[in-house]
C-alpha cells in the first residue's frame, strides 16, 4: 500500500489549454496498492484535470508524438519512460511542441 | 527478415530500460539530463554548451552577415524565435574575441487581428512581449499585421541586390572590425514606442475579411505565411536592416519542406529552407535555428529558463489532423520522429542539398517573378510538361462547370453586385477558365487576371479564395502594374530589337 503522492504538474507550450489555461497544477494522487508510474498518472490526468479533447494529449498508452516529458527537469527518455515510478514531490512537465498547440 | 526484425526491436527495448544514473556522453562526469539522438545524452552543461556552439557554428560555416551589420530578429513570441534571440545576446555578452559581431534589432508581428483574437489578449501578449524585448535592450519594434494593408507596392519588387561582398573578404572584414571598433556596442536607443501601437477596428475588419475569403485553412496559413513575410521585408528596408533572422527549427523545416513539395512549390524549396535566401534581392532572410530541432528547444528554453509565449495560431484546437496540408504534414513527421529518431534529420539533410537550377538568376528582371512569394515564376515550361498536363486536365473538367451555381453562389455569400456580374461576365468571356483568377477594379474595366502573374503554388492559394478583392491594394496595384507593363512590352514590341533584354 503506498502513501498518497504529492506531485507538481506543469503544461505548456499549448498543451495548457487543454486544462483550461492552467500551467501548474500541484496534485495530490490517492494512495494505491502498487506503486504509481507514468502509464497511472497519463489515466489519472486524463480522468481528473483534462478538459477537453483528449486525442489532443494522449494517445493510447502514451502521450501524443510531438508532447514532451520531463521528469525532475530531465528527459523522460532517462527516467524509463512510462514505468517510471513516481515519488513524493516529483515535478512532471508536459510540453507540446506542436505548431499551434 | 523476421530475425532481423527482432534484432532490432531488442534494441529499441534496451534503450528503453530505466537508466536514471546515465551519464552525459560529452563529460563522462555529470549525470544525463537530455537525450538528443538515441543514445546521446548530454548533462545540463554539456547541452547548454552544444546548443550555443550549434547556432554559432552556422552563423560562422555560412558566412553571410558581416561584421557591424544591422540584423533584424523576426520574433514570434514561440519557443524557436525566442531561444534564437536568447542565442543573439548571450552572443553579444561574450568576451571580444567570440562576441557575435552584428547589431541586432527585434521586429515582433501581432497577428492576432488575423487570427481572430480580442484586443485584450493582443494587448496583453503585446505587454509581455515588450518587458522581454526591453530587457534585451535592442531596438524593438511591435506591429500590428494590420498594417500591410498600408504597404507600398515596391514591397513585392525584389529590389536589386547590393554588390555582392566576396566570400573572400569576410575575413578581412572581421580582422579588420576587430582592430578598430570592438567596442561597438548597439547602444540602447530611445524605445519612443513605449505605447503599445493601436490598431483601428476597420483595419482588423479588413483582414479579417481577407482570411475569410480564403476558403480552405491550407490556404489561409499560405496567405498569412505571404502577408507577414511581406511586412517583415517591409520593415526590415524601411529601418535600414540588411538581414532578416528567421527562427525556423529544424522540425519546422522538415515540415514545411515536406508541406512545400504538396503544395507544388518544388521549385521553390530550396528558398523556403535554405539557410539562406535571397529572393528580395537587398534583404537576405537567414535561418540560423535550423540545426536545432524543436525537442533541443524546448529543453533549452525549459532548462535555462527562457521565456516564450504561447500565442494562439489559425490551426489552434483544430479538431482533425485533416484540418490542413501543414498540419496533416506536421502529425505525419511527429508521429514518424517518434519511432524513427532520424525522420526529421533526414529531411532536413534532403534539404540542404537541395538547389534552385538557375534558369533566370538576375534578380532585376521583374516580370519573371511571383507577385506573392517573389519566387522565380516556375510556369514558363515546355508544353510537354506536368504543368501543362495539369492545366489542360484542369480546363477540360471546368468545362463541365454549370456556370449559374458559380454566380450563384457569389450572390448567396452576399457579396456586391459587381462581382457576381464580373464573375459572370468572366466565365462568358474566358470559358473554360477559372474566374477565381479574375476581379473587378475600381479604374479599371477589365478584369484582372492574377493567375499569369503567380508561379504554380500561389495560384492554388488564390484559386481558394472566393475574391481577391481583399487581398491589399499593394498585390493589386502591383498586379495592375506588372499587366500594363506586359501590355506596353506587347504594343512596342516589333520596335524593339531585342525583346527579351528590354525593361
Amino acid at each position: 500500500m503506498a502513501a498518497p503522492l504529492a506531485i507538481h504538474l506543469e503544461f505548456g507550450g499549448g498543451a495548457e489549454l487543454l486544462f483550461s489555461g492552467v500551467k501548474e497544477h500541484h496534485v495530490t494522487l490517492p494512495s494505491q496498492s502498487e506503486p504509481w508510474d507514468v502509464k497511472q498518472l497519463l489515466v489519472w490526468i486524463q480522468r481528473n484535470l483534462l478538459k477537453e479533447r483528449p486525442e489532443l494529449f494522449v494517445q493510447g498508452d502514451s502521450v501524443r508524438p510531438g508532447i514532451l516529458v520531463l521528469i525532475n527537469d530531465a528527459d523522460w527518455e532517462l527516467m524509463g519512460q512510462l514505468d517510471y515510478k513516481l515519488q513524493d514531490q516529483d515535478n512532471v512537465v508536459f510540453i507540446s511542441t506542436l505548431h499551434g498547440g | 527478415m523476421c530475425q532481423a526484425e527482432e534484432e532490432y526491436s531488442d534494441e529499441l527495448g534496451s534503450a528503453h530500460v530505466p537508466s536514471v544514473s546515465k551519464k552525459c556522453v560529452k563529460c563522462k562526469e555529470a549525470t544525463a539530463a537530455v537525450v538528443i539522438r538515441a543514445g546521446d545524452v548530454y548533462c545540463r552543461a554539456c547541452f547548454k554548451e552544444y546548443y550555443i556552439h550549434k547556432f554559432r557554428a552556422t552563423l560562422g560555416k555560412n558566412r553571410v552577415i558581416f561584421p557591424g551589420e544591422k540584423v533584424l530578429l523576426a520574433v514570434s513570441g514561440g519557443p524557436s524565435s525566442c531561444s534564437m534571440l536568447h542565442q543573439v545576446q548571450e552572443g553579444l555578452s561574450q568576451s571580444v574575441h567570440k562576441k557575435l559581431r552584428f547589431l541586432p534589432g527585434i521586429v515582433y508581428i501581432d497577428e492576432g487581428g488575423a487570427v481572430g483574437r480580442s484586443v485584450e489578449e493582443r494587448l496583453r501578449t503585446m505587454a509581455e512581449l515588450q518587458a522581454v524585448f526591453k530587457a534585451t535592450g535592442f531596438q524593438f519594434y511591435i506591429v500590428p499585421l494590420e498594417e500591410v494593408l498600408d504597404l507600398p507596392g515596391s514591397v513585392v519588387v525584389s529590389a536589386l541586390a547590393p554588390p555582392e561582398r566576396a566570400n573572400s573578404t569576410y575575413k578581412a572584414e572581421v580582422d579588420h572590425f576587430m582592430h578598430s571598433n570592438c567596442s561597438t556596442r548597439s547602444a540602447p536607443q530611445d524605445q519612443d514606442h513605449e505605447a503599445l501601437p493601436e490598431v483601428q477596428e476597420s483595419a482588423t475588419q479588413m483582414l479579417q475579411q481577407l482570411m475569410l475569403s480564403a476558403k480552405t485553412l491550407t490556404a489561409r496559413q499560405n496567405l498569412l505565411n505571404t502577408l507577414r513575410q511581406h511586412l517583415l521585408v517591409h520593415m526590415a528596408r524601411t529601418r535600414g536592416y540588411s538581414k532578416l533572422m528567421l527562427g525556423d527549427s529544424r522540425t519546422r523545416l522538415a515540415v514545411k519542406l515536406l508541406t512545400s513539395l504538396s503544395l507544388g512549390r518544388g521549385a521553390q524549396l530550396a528558398q523556403d529552407t535554405g539557410f539562406s535566401d535571397s529572393r528580395y534581392g537587398d534583404i537576405i532572410s537567414v535561418r540560423p535555428m535550423r540545426d536545432h530541432s524543436a525537442k533541443e528547444v524546448f529543453y533549452y528554453n525549459h532548462l535555462f529558463h527562457v521565456t516564450f509565449l504561447f500565442i494562439p495560431s489559425l490551426d489552434t484546437k483544430q479538431m482533425t489532423d485533416k484540418a490542413s496540408v501543414q498540419r496533416l504534414t506536421e502529425s505525419f513527421v511527429t508521429k514518424l520522429q517518434e519511432e524513427f529518431p532520424s525522420t526529421v534529420s533526414t529531411i532536413y539533410r534532403t534539404s540542404e542539398k537541395l538547389q534552385t537550377a538557375g534558369r533566370c538568376s538576375s534578380t532585376g528582371d521583374q516580370c519573371e517573378r511571383c507577385l506573392l512569394c517573389l519566387c522565380t515564376l516556375d510556369t514558363a515550361v515546355d508544353d510537354a510538361s506536368a504543368f501543362q498536363a495539369t492545366l489542360i486536365s484542369e480546363q477540360l473538367s471546368q468545362t463541365a462547370w454549370p456556370r449559374v451555381d458559380r454566380s450563384k453562389v457569389a450572390k448567396h455569400q452576399g457579396k456586391p453586385e459587381s462581382t457576381s456580374f464580373t464573375a459572370q461576365y468572366c466565365s462568358a468571356k474566358a470559358g473554360a477558365q477559372d474566374c477565381g483568377g479574375c476581379c473587378s477594379f475600381a479604374k479599371e474595366p477589365e478584369p484582372m487576371d492574377l493567375r499569369s502573374l503567380l508561379c504554380y503554388s500561389c495560384q492554388l492559394t488564390i484559386r481558394d479564395m472566393s475574391s481577391i478583392e481583399h487581398l491589399p491594394p499593394y498585390i493589386l496595384s502591383e498586379a495592375q502594374r506588372r499587366h500594363r507593363r506586359c501590355e506596353m512590352r506587347e504594343e512596342i514590341s516589333e520596335f524593339l530589337l531585342d525583346s527579351g533584354k528590354d525593361d
